[in-house]
């Protein structure tokens, strides 16, 4: 019952965020704001993450191919297909909901315990629109950016670890991530990164916005919105690759 | 002017303020008064469009808030400033940022010109010179000032202050009440305060309402507020020895 009311009242809120902004030129700059803050400040992580992963997927890959049936470029094909497929869009995006989302619902719950909300909506500002639009607009444009260099680098560190490690030869590898390489894929992984991007900024936007009470409750929301967005990417995935896969 | 009639709002089945009715005067600085937790926020908030009332009417000008459409409402509001009692600043911006920020919302006014009335009106509040700080830097006087400022930036009809002078010192509460009597005669606006502040009432109440219990029990003005009658309001008003050293000789 109280997911319903919950959704029911996600939905209101989205109702409200999707309407015309009083005023573009404050919005513009808000969206640029929004894009620094939730692409670029991300990017570090996300390289880092990117790199260390690509090399242990290649290394995996290449251990584990012990038949003498399995030529080693299959190495190469593995990381390609693990890092655009799976790694890059989801689990980086999981872990955008983690730094993104709890960024959003505790900015957006102190704004509504400290009356802040309270004084845009006196001024005649539709704060829902105000606040959370500009956040999913900006995450809507940068995450895919910030997912293709993601895969960038994630090939890169299988590259470069693979090699260090001895697990892999760079001719081997680099026909590997070109073998078999079909275009759909990567527009199945950029649907997914789009409809995260609206995951990880509007849930924790909405359990922000929502807040009552105090510090405490801040804390509470901007949880409740990591552990729900990240549910959420799970089940969303799900849907997607049913639908691009069948 | 702002009229309220018969205005009543209840929480979870509760009633928080019942039946309250009051005209807020032009050009003068209107008290709300009453002990914590009679409902004078309730009130403020039913005024300006936050909480909807049980029932009642809430008239600027003698047009109905509650009964206008949404649009309406938008245009209502855009002519209120209201300055909240921490101050509401938005932290992410500047105190010009804040400051200007009505002004970059709703008016088509030049960049240069929006310079200008920022400057003049943090002059007003004593805060020029002080643009580029963060709301994060200002101590307690200095952002309610700092939120009277934005209030009035676009130079409202109708200004709202929530106990302006809550976790003030006494000489910095004097400056901020003297402020919102020289902006509103200055600017002749309809300004309601709420306050609990004895000091505030006696310095600036020129049409005083005060809520019991819910209820609207005395209306008067700061020359009857200490010789009212009223028993409830009497408890309030020298419920502290020095009230009652001072005006009653106790």
């Amino acid at each position: 019952m109280n997911l319903l009311y919950q959704l029911g009242e996600y939905a209101l809120l989205m109702g409200r965020v999707f309407k015309k902004p009083e005023n573009w030129r404050v919005y513009r700059k808000q969206i640029i704001k929004e894009i620094y803050q939730i692409g670029i400040t991300s990017l570090p992580i996300v390289a880092i993450i990117s790199v260390f992963m690509g090399g242990v997927i290649t290394i995996q890959a290449a251990f584990g191919f012990t038949s003498p049936w399995v030529p080693l470029y299959a190495v190469g094909f593995t990381t390609r297909e693990s890092i655009i497929l799976e790694f890059s869009p989801t689990i980086v995006s999981l872990i955008l909901a983690g730094k993104v989302g709890s960024n959003i619902a505790s900015e957006i719950g102190a704004m509504r315990i400290t009356e802040q909300i309270d004084a845009l909506e006196i001024m005649g500002v539709n704060s829902a629109c105000y606040l959370i639009l500009p956040k999913i607009l900006a995450a809507v444009f940068i995450n895919p950016f910030l997912i293709a260099i993601s895969m960038f680098l994630g090939l890169v560190g299988g590259y470069v670890m693979g090699i260090a490690a001895g697990a892999v030869t760079s001719y081997e590898y680099i026909f590997g991530i070109q073998t078999f390489f079909e275009t759909w894929k990567i527009w199945y992984a950029f649907t997914k990164v789009i409809v995260f991007a609206f995951i990880i900024t509007s849930i924790p936007a909405y359990y922000g916005y929502y807040t009552r009470g105090g510090a405490l409750e801040v804390g509470k929301s901007s949880t409740s919105a990591v552990v729900m967005s990240s549910i959420m990417i799970l089940i969303f995935n799900l849907i997607i690759t049913q639908l691009f896969f069948t | 002017m702002i009229e309220v009639k018969n205005i009543t709002k209840k929480f979870d089945g509760r009633t928080i303020i019942e039946d309250i009715n009051f005209v807020f005067e032009k050009g003068k600085t209107n008290l709300i008064i009453g002990e914590s937790g009679c409902g004078k926020t309730t009130l403020l908030k039913v005024m300006v469009g936050l909480h909807k009332p049980d029932s009642g009417a809430v008239l600027y000008e003698g047009k109905d808030f509650i009964q206008m459409n949404a649009e309406e409402q938008q245009s209502i509001r855009k002519e209120l400033g209201m300055l909240f009692q921490a101050g509401a600043l938005f932290d992410s911006l500047t105190l010009e940022e804040n400051v200007q920020f009505p002004l970059d919302m709703f008016t088509t006014m030049s960049e240069e010109e929006k310079k200008e009335r920022v400057n003049f009106v943090l002059k007003r509040v004593k805060l020029e010179g002080k643009n580029k700080l963060y709301p994060a830097e200002l101590s307690g006087g200095m952002k309610k000032r700092a939120g009277l400022a934005r209030a009035i930036s676009a130079f409202p009809k109708y200004l709202f202050c929530d106990e302006p002078n809550s976790g003030l010192d006494p000489k910095t509460a004097i400056v901020i009440d003297e402020l919102i009597y020289e902006l509103t005669k200055e600017f002749d606006m309809t300004t309601i305060v709420i306050t609990h502040d004895m000091n505030s009432v006696i310095e600036i109440g020129e049409n005083i309402l005060f809520i019991h219990k819910g209820k609207a029990e005395w209306k008067g003005t700061k020359e009857n507020v200490l010789n009212s009658g009223n028993e409830a309001l009497e408890n309030f008003v020298f419920s502290s020895e020095f009230m009652r050293k001072v005006y009653k000789g106790e």
